[in-house]
């Protein structure tokens, strides 16, 4: 008996425990309202269903959460602008696939300088965030509004307004499939940024070095870090990944669309990161939490859609979501929780 | 005496730096676009009257800023607001005054909401108001995601009441003298303006505002209850936006999902290119006044220019913007080494 009970405590103790949970208790609301959960099919040689259609929807947000979760670490704060820096590599990558023109059928430029130029600016983007936070000491949030409201107006400027669209198949590779794999692309992009950026973390002490400077910034200085250097670093990487998944969201629907791609991504990238039971205040962060944080995000928005909630209206449940979470993370309503125990209690014993 | 010269040279500088701006920007502007009559009294006039909601809302989130917060919920709860103004009176028949009652309580209980969970439950300002960004648009949205025009006879009366000032006028080419005018709006604008003035300089209330944002942990000190100061601040936050969102519906006379959208935006940048320090403890309503006058300067020039795009005016505004963080953040270095 007693050694259940231990067990299960180091269960629920696990970090990714409430995570896992949280994925656990949406996937079964999930599923008994749709009784088409588990059904795969394959429809035009791609893998089609419910759970399908969660995983590569996801797929975006899982990249963006990673470079989220690296950002809030060092830094205590959160990127806002990597929707917008969405749209900005959209737009760089759409217009010079296109030349300047409005529709196109064939390429102007070969894809992969479209691409890495698309990428570039997004790395330029994330810099500019870093350079603001880490060398100017500007709060993260306030110094990421700035791309946040002047990215779509700058999209909309590289785009003249109107959207393009690129009608050419091999733009559609990394937001469909590739040839005859029925796996969507999306899935494997995602999964392989996760490999990259665990590899990097795990084999280099980046992870460890993020996590020190999150946790005592001033005590990390005097061990020889430099605080300013890896906040830098995590800014860019947090751009580099809202640029991949730019050119994702921009290749599933082979145009650009400056208003909407990446439209309130960024709630949901800090929320994935917060459900991943990562500290918004910075410190230790779990990547893993993260990605199942933004799968459990994904499998919630698919589910509101299913039940027949509209996308204008869907912002209320997450913006309640993201309340009831950082609440529970709050350590004064713990006290609080604590106080009122302890006057239930003393109350009791009066009596 | 030195010393102290160079202490309050900071703190002003940014202030002063925002009014020569506007002054000179305005003079550029009577200049370039002489022709089409820039310097017209009326064309100044409009500065206010299409930015009077806006002033509101820059003089609340200067507030805000001072006590170290922030507000970025504030261009969807103008939204909100104007969707409940506009629901209320021309879908479900209500008088404009209850709706107006209605529109304030539900600025008070938001703010309250937000305020419990920024003071109380220690949540950082900028996550609580996102989430209240995101619920205040999607609540808009459950309310009706159809434009609704407002037809209430007294709400259009008051918002087209022109009050003519009695100078300043021009013969039009009728030979009939035509005296430049302001709406009503402009009036509430200011009077807010010069009541939180009073309330942040000579108040109780208004000290502990500074003292807070100065240095909390002082303040505890001090023997300030630093929460509660936070909770009424976010209260009268909410208060404001609402006021604010009634001036902004006068001056639209209808409801949508995507109205005031990126209206936090203009309002922090406001408060910022007027002299308020993000860090909190400075700040002065009046420099946010002349911080909306500079965005409203820029839309002028580009609606006068007549060829650039609107989201011209956004990227601009970034841009000033980073100018005055960038300084900020300069001045607090050079003090920080003192």
């Amino acid at each position: 008996m007693k050694e259940k009970k231990i067990d299960i405590k180091k269960i629920t103790g696990h970090h990714l425990f409430m995570p896992l949970l949280c994925l656990a208790i949406v996937l079964l609301v999930s599923v008994s309202y749709t009784h088409s959960f588990f059904v795969i099919t394959i429809k035009n040689g791609i893998l089609y269903g419910y759970m399908i259609d969660i995983i590569n929807r996801a797929s975006e947000l899982v990249i963006l959460s990673i470079g989220m979760t690296l950002v809030a670490s060092s830094s205590g704060g959160t990127d806002i602008s990597v929707g917008s820096i969405m749209a900005v590599t959209a737009a760089v990558v759409t217009y010079i696939c296109a030349g300047g023109q409005q529709a196109v059928t064939s390429l102007a430029a070969p894809l992969i300088i479209a691409i890495l130029a698309g990428l570039l600016v997004s790395l330029i983007c994330g810099i500019w965030n870093g350079f603001l936070v880490a060398q100017l000491g500007v709060q993260p949030m306030v110094a990421t509004l700035i791309l946040y409201t002047a990215g779509r107006g700058i999209a909309q400027l590289i785009t003249g307004g109107q959207n393009t669209y690129i009608r050419v198949d091999s733009y559609k590779v990394l937001g469909s499939k590739i040839g005859i794999c029925p796996v969507p692309t999306p899935i494997f992009i995602a999964i392989l940024m996760i490999v990259i950026v665990s590899l990097i973390l795990k084999k280099t002490a980046l992870g460890t070095y993020i996590q020190t400077v999150g946790i005592n910034a001033k005590a990390a200085k005097l061990v020889g870090l430099k605080p300013v250097t890896i906040r830098f670093l995590t800014y860019a990487i947090c751009g580099l990944m809202a640029g991949i998944a730019g050119v994702v969201a921009s290749s599933r629907i082979y145009s650009c669309d400056a208003n909407n791609i990446g439209l309130n991504i960024e709630l949901d990238a800090i929320l994935a990161v917060a459900l991943g039971g990562n500290s918004l205040a910075g410190g230790k962060f779990s990547l893993a939490g993260s990605i199942i944080g933004a799968y459990t995000i994904q499998a919630l928005t698919t589910t509101l859609y299913s039940m027949g909630v509209s996308a204008d209206v869907l912002p209320v449940y997450k913006a309640i979501v993201v309340v009831i979470i950082v609440s529970l993370q709050s350590p004064e309503l713990k006290k609080m929780f604590f106080r009122l125990k302890s006057r239930i209690g003393s109350g009791k014993e009066a009596a | 005496m030195k010393q102290k010269l160079k202490e309050i040279d900071t703190n002003k500088f940014l202030l002063w730096i925002t009014i020569v701006m506007f002054f000179v920007m305005y003079l550029i502007g009577t200049i370039v676009f002489h022709d089409d009559g820039f310097a017209k009294p009326q064309v100044f006039l409009n500065l206010f009257t299409n930015n009077a909601g806006l002033i509101v809302i820059a003089v609340s989130m200067t507030m805000v800023l001072i006590t170290g917060g922030i507000d970025i919920s504030v261009g969807s709860m103008v939204a909100l607001h104007c969707m409940i103004l506009a629901d209320l009176m021309q879908n479900k028949g209500m008088s404009m005054e209850l709706a107006i009652l209605v529109v304030l309580i539900v600025g008070i209980i938001f703010g309250a909401v937000q305020g419990f969970l920024v003071a109380y439950l220690n949540i950082q300002p900028f996550i609580v108001t996102l989430a209240g960004m995101f619920f205040g648009r999607g609540m808009t949205a459950v309310i009706s995601t159809e434009m609704i025009s407002i037809s209430n006879e007294k709400f259009l009366n008051i918002a087209n009441n022109k009050i003519n000032i009695p100078f300043g006028g021009n013969l039009n080419s009728h030979g009939v003298m035509m005296y430049p005018f302001v709406y009503p709006t402009v009036i509430i604008a200011f009077l807010v303006l010069i009541i939180m003035f009073i309330v942040l300089r000579f108040t109780k209330f208004g000290r502990n505002v500074y003292a807070v944002g100065g240095n909390q942990q002082s303040a505890l000190l001090m023997g300030l209850n630093v929460k509660r100061t936070k909770f009424q601040v976010y209260i009268l936050d909410g208060f404001l936006v609402s006021i604010g969102g009634i001036l902004f519906c006068l001056n639209t006379c209808a409801g949508f999902v995507e109205q005031a959208k990126g209206f936090e935006m203009e309002a922090i940048a406001g408060a910022v290119i007027g002299g308020t320090l993000l860090t909190g403890g400075v700040g002065n309503v009046f420099g946010s006044l002349f911080g909306v006058m500079i965005k409203g300067t820029i839309e002028s020039f580009i609606s006068f220019q007549g060829t650039l795009s609107s989201w011209w005016t956004k990227i601009v505004i970034a841009l000033l913007l980073t100018f005055f963080i960038v300084l900020q953040s300069i001045f607090a270095k050079i003090k920080a080494k003192k």
